[in-house]
């Protein structure tokens, strides 16, 4: 192609090849050692990458009336260790989308960091939000860039969901690990418990719920979840410790406070004792 | 070849100064008054897309008049360093300071070394947790910097707007009462000097961009970022036409 101001080497090509407006590449040109893929420092091969960095598990994420769902559990586990109970896993990305990550914590809350810089450096710079398709696949590109750690055994796997402005509605969209993205219908969940969460979300999930069944039942696939996979917690009526859950619409991003979280969580249990019966 | 002929560096340096000077003086003004409410940011343009005023950080924003495209890189480079700044560091370590000394050394590096100087004047503006924390700093095309008290303003008839703003401003007003101060001084300025040399003109809101960096976000709209663009609408509502 034959641009107007000239070929590859012009001062055009120089200046537009200059002017980013996504963070991370700017970081990947002037400061590349910051970049969460970066550190491709070799593990001993043979070595379990689970044993020695901490893992943080199940997400689940439904659509509801108005907007999408997403709640996360509170372990982190390394081996056969809770290595936390309190880690949080569901972080708001901007104003009208949320991510959860499951999958090597350390890294995984650092793709988070960067993944929000981008989407407010992008909005600063261009003076505009991005829209949910392109957050998505800006987020696909960083799971990507992470390809190198993954096959070493210290995988990011995140679950993005917002709130699309243009067609007004909730979507939900998951990865692997080679940021293939994927859009999902109605619910979905990752980590390790997700198998359990899924199976109760099956059950437990129906067309247009209003917020606070959908956290209900957010918190009940996760109860499920907990109940069967050791790395995933429940709810912690000792230390008060209750899931993270975050709801966006069309008003945003929001949390949902402690009080709502100990109110559903504690009927949950209670309907599991009532019934008394094995799960 | 041609023959170099000598110039002083004072020659040199004043016709350089002189130069910018003229650029500068050219354009509409802006304002960056502090208040109770917070800080806010008036500028005169009748652009809606092609911003004067734009957000730099959590609780730091930019001011500039002058050249555009000159302004707009600077703006942008100043995102760029404080999202670097506050991604390796924290958030909180991003300062209106360490900006405005990064712009400082550019202004004065592209004024002393490049073959024309910054036609740009721009404002820093850090909002505190109280009015004495504000921060408000004017940096020129030589790469002057200063902390001013108070408000800033910045292009057109600047000695004008600043002694009808001492009658005006007051520390103690909200967002509203500031901005109707601002925007009556920009009125009674006149336009640029010598047109139909009429006093006041009407400013409406497709006219000016006003922009406000809010004392405590957190609380009134539970953001940590504290910049927020007021809309032709809340514009009307606060100027009562």
């Amino acid at each position: 192609m034959n641009l107007p101001a000239g070929g590859h080497n012009s001062i055009f090509s120089q200046i537009s090849h200059a002017a980013t407006s996504s963070f991370s590449e700017y970081l990947a040109r002037s400061a590349p050692d910051m970049l969460p893929g970066a550190r491709t420092a070799g593990m001993p091969s043979g070595m379990a990458a689970e044993a020695v960095a901490p893992h943080a598990t199940t997400i689940v994420a439904m659509t509801y009336a108005g907007g999408v769902l997403m709640a996360g559990d509170r372990r982190a586990t390394m081996g056969n260790m809770i290595a936390s109970r309190h880690i949080e896993k569901v972080f708001p990305a901007d104003m009208y989308s949320v991510l959860g990550i499951a999958g090597t914590a350390g890294i995984a809350l650092d793709v988070t960091r960067l993944f929000q810089v981008e989407l407010e450096h992008y909005e600063k710079i261009e003076g505009t939000l991005l829209s949910l398709e392109g957050k998505a696949n800006r987020l696909g590109a960083m799971i990507r860039g992470n390809l190198p750690m993954a096959l070493q055994g210290l995988a990011v796997i995140p679950l993005f969901a917002g709130f699309d402005l243009d067609r007004r509605v909730g979507r939900l969209f998951s990865y692997d690990v080679t940021g293939g993205r994927y859009e999902e219908q109605e619910h979905h969940s990752v980590g390790s418990g997700s198998v359990f969460a899924r199976g109760a979300l099956k059950k437990l999930w129906k067309p247009n719920l209003d917020e606070a069944q959908a956290v209900l039942v957010s918190v009940e696939a996760l109860y499920d979840a907990a109940d069967d996979d050791s790395a995933t917690g429940g709810p912690d009526v000792v230390r008060q410790l209750w899931p993270v859950v975050y709801t966006v619409n069309a008003a945003g991003a929001r949390r949902i406070p402690e009080r709502d979280l100990a109110a559903a969580a504690e009927a949950v249990i209670a309907s599991r004792a009532v019934a008394g019966r094995e799960a | 070849m041609t023959q170099q002929f000598y110039v002083s560096p004072e020659q040199l340096m004043k016709d350089r100064a002189d130069f910018a000077r003229k650029g500068i003086a050219r354009g509409r003004s802006v304002m960056v008054l502090s208040c109770r409410d917070g800080i806010a940011l008036v500028a005169e343009n009748p652009s809606p897309s092609l911003h004067k005023i734009g957000e730099i950080y959590d609780r730091i924003a930019f001011a500039a008049v002058g050249k555009y495209n000159e302004f707009e890189s600077l703006r942008q480079a100043g995102v760029r360093y404080a999202d670097v700044r506050g991604y390796s560091y924290d958030r909180d370590d991003v300062t209106a300071r360490g900006l405005a000394s990064v712009y400082a050394q550019s202004l004065g590096t592209v004024f002393t070394a490049d073959s024309k100087p910054f036609e740009v004047e721009l404002a820093v503006a850090e909002v505190g947790l109280r009015q004495s924390d504000d921060h408000l700093y004017r940096l020129t095309f030589d790469g002057s910097i200063a902390d001013e008290p108070d408000f800033v303003v910045m292009g057109g008839q600047t000695e004008a707007l600043t002694e009808s703003l001492r009658s005006n401003w007051d520390a103690g007003h909200d967002f509203a009462g500031v901005i109707r101060a601002a925007v009556s001084s920009l009125e009674g300025s006149a336009g640029n000097a010598g047109e139909n040399g009429s006093a006041s003109r009407r400013l409406g809101p497709d006219q000016l961009e006003v922009a406000v960096l809010e004392r405590d976000p957190e609380s009134s709209r539970g953001s940590r970022r504290a910049f927020r663009r007021l809309s032709a609408a809340e514009m009307t509502e606060i100027l009562g036409k």
